[in-house]
């Protein structure tokens, strides 16, 4: 009766208890993140990016999808700052429309590959045995691919577009989620903490995903920052190869395929859609490497 | 050792089975009717039947299936649709194209990215450390297919430097042996024909090697500070064993494994990024003639390539772990 007594009271302070470890780790972290210039100026970038987006009709001079033959493929200027491509659309207004399908591609995609790879890293790492074996071998056989051709490769099957080139890249992006939850959880497991929730009854849904789970929140924090970029970067490869947006979707990947063949004569059509594909992946990849430090000291030198 | 090899070799089996399966199914994940998506819309129902024929798709999955696995055992990929050509053939011709292209990269990655790292770690926080880690990350932040354009903006259009697209110049003459252009010119001693050749790499080369020299530099330089921390290389230093000595014969060797780890992984990156950087260059290679097959809907084409890839990329894999135990005899082999 007395340990019964003293496990509620524990129960009872321990959700407080963990309030407190839990806001001063993220807390430090995020101040940490705010402090390192490289991760602040990856953290300013993203919060453009957004603000584009957000903004787009305010921002944009020009209709993204407006077709003006007679000025095509005219150079940067007053009127059309960053130059007009090869059907005379104004390239900076699809430049800040196309920083909507950018946000989208890179939520949805790291979204696919966050949910089903942590799940399965989860319930692998947690069951062990013969489910552990059967998910990772499934894991080991998708990573015998090179990520972008499997990419590619699910694309032709599911047809060409941009809904199936971003679950493409999420479902390439998946291997990777899976594997490091599946370790923390492996480590976590054993820890007593966890045998302390089994002893008092505790179902293996509860303490997957309310003692295992939070402790893999880092790590699966990290991994998500550092894969939008990774993500940006196929979905704009698979557009690229004509396999994603289609047109007229002023996606960037896709405005670059448009203007290769103008290379010679109107390079700015190339130009600009690349630098902000290139800008944004930094910003994400500079802010992802901040806050790997920031949450995993150990790793700072 | 020669156990761990076989053993390796049969835990293999079943990746390699899974990847078939993956590789021979992606004709079936075709939603709707595959012969109908090969043939279009104006196709009539007895074309469609005579293709379907011809591909065996009226029989029984598994069937199907044992058919597939039993010719690849044979070394019969099928036939391209479009071309009525032997998959094996075509892939044959176009295979070393890709390889140079790849080991190129690789060479440009491996050597650039290891010797920046080392530099960056040795002189941390220098000026070389700050732009060379400055330039790494800039390099994985960049797309690919975006740098090879701007390189033939500027290279090849602007300042006519450089070849824009191809391997080698029409008007060259070169006697082929192994089909990889470099090794062919010096093994004919034809130096015309390796300049050109060279020429005709150096872009698409240096695009692809990019990302792989970024991750290769940052790989590099945390291993080697890690090492450089250690006792032995204090004792080292102390005992006054020139700096270069300890660098690059006590450091970098026990640094090099997470960098090797690395680079049999980068492999892999450069046979998915050859279909983009073969594209851009016009390199008559597999990534090109793959996304051709995707775009002409030629999925027997498909599936054999990419079968061929995972295996590639699968065996690589295995030789970087086996490398492993040459560096370092420390790892348990059982």
């Amino acid at each position: 009766m007395e340990t019964l007594a003293a496990e509620a009271k524990a129960d009872q302070l321990d959700p407080a208890l963990k309030q407190k470890k839990n806001s001063s780790l993220w807390l430090d972290s995020l101040s940490r993140v705010v402090k390192s210039k490289t991760s602040l100026m990856g953290l300013i970038i993203i919060s453009l990016l957004i603000i584009v987006a957000i903004f787009a009709p305010q921002i944009a001079t020009h209709s993204p999808t407006e077709q003006n033959i007679i000025e095509r493929y005219q150079a940067p200027s007053g009127e059309h700052w960053l130059g007009t491509d090869e059907l005379g659309r104004d390239i900076f207004s699809r430049l800040v429309f196309g920083a909507r399908i950018t946000i989208k591609i890179g939520v949805i995609c790291v979204g696919i590959s966050m949910v089903t790879g942590v799940l399965l890293g989860c319930v692998a790492g947690y069951f062990g045995r013969w489910v552990d074996q059967v998910i990772m071998r499934i894991i080991d056989i998708m990573m015998a691919f090179p990520s972008i051709l499997l990419a590619i490769a699910l694309v032709a099957v599911l047809g060409k577009s941009l809904t199936n080139a971003m679950i493409a890249v999420g479902i390439v992006g998946v291997p990777h989620f899976a594997r490091i939850v599946r370790s923390t959880v492996l480590s976590v497991k054993e820890t007593e903490y966890i045998e302390a929730s089994r002893v008092i009854g505790a179902k293996n849904g509860r303490i997957l995903f309310s003692h295992v789970l939070p402790n893999c929140l880092a790590p699966i924090i990290v991994q998500a920052t550092l894969t939008v970029g990774t993500a940006i970067l196929d979905a704009a490869g698979l557009s690229f190869l004509g396999l994603g947006a289609q047109p007229p979707t002023p996606e960037w990947g896709a405005m670059l395929s448009d203007g290769r063949s103008a290379l010679q004569t109107a390079p700015w059509v190339v130009m600009f859609p690349g630098l902000a594909i290139f800008l944004v992946v930094l910003g994400f990849n500079l802010f992802g490497d901040g806050l790997r430090d920031a949450l995993d000291p150990r790793l700072k030198q | 050792m020669l156990n761990y090899i076989i053993r390796r070799l049969v835990s293999l089996i079943p990746v390699l089975i899974g990847v078939s399966i993956l590789a021979f199914s992606l004709m079936h994940l075709v939603p709707g009717d595959p012969a109908r998506s090969i043939l279009g819309e104006k196709a009539t129902e007895a074309q469609l039947e005579a293709l379907r024929e011809e591909l065996n798709l009226n029989d029984p999955y598994i069937v199907q299936y044992g058919r597939f696995m039993g010719q690849i055992a044979q070394g019969d990929l099928g036939n391209s649709i479009t071309s009525k050509e032997a998959v094996i053939v075509e892939i044959g011709s176009r295979l070393p194209a890709t390889l140079e292209l790849t080991l190129f990269a690789m060479g440009i990655a491996v050597l650039v990215g290891v010797l920046a790292g080392v530099i960056a770690a040795v002189k941390q926080y220098s000026w070389f450390d700050n732009i060379s880690m400055s330039g790494a990350l800039f390099g994985v932040s960049m797309p690919i297919f975006w740098l090879g354009l701007m390189m033939i903006w500027l290279f090849a259009v602007e300042l006519n430097w450089l070849p824009p697209s191809g391997r080698l110049s029409n008007d060259i003459e070169l006697q082929t042996i192994t089909n990889l252009y470099l090794l062919d010119s010096i093994l004919t001693l034809n130096g015309e024909a390796f300049v050109n050749a060279f020429r005709h790499l150096l872009m698409p080369g240096i695009a692809l090697a990019t990302i792989p020299m970024a991750i290769i530099a940052r790989m590099t330089r945390s291993s080697m500070l890690e090492v450089m921390k250690q006792d032995y290389i204090r004792t080292a230093n102390a005992k006054g064993l020139a700096s270069r000595l300890v660098v690059f014969q006590h450091a970098l060797k026990n640094a090099a494994l997470p960098v090797l780890t690395v680079i049999g992984l980068q492999f892999g990156f450069l046979l998915g990024g050859a279909v983009l950087t073969e594209t851009i260059f016009s390199w008559p290679g597999v990534g090109r003639y793959v996304m051709d097959a995707i775009l002409s809907r030629d999925y027997p084409v498909v599936q054999s390539t990419i079968l061929i890839v995972a295996v590639i990329f699968v065996l690589v894999n295995l030789i970087t772990d086996l490398l492993y135990t040459l560096f370092d005899p420390r790892i348990k082999l059982d």
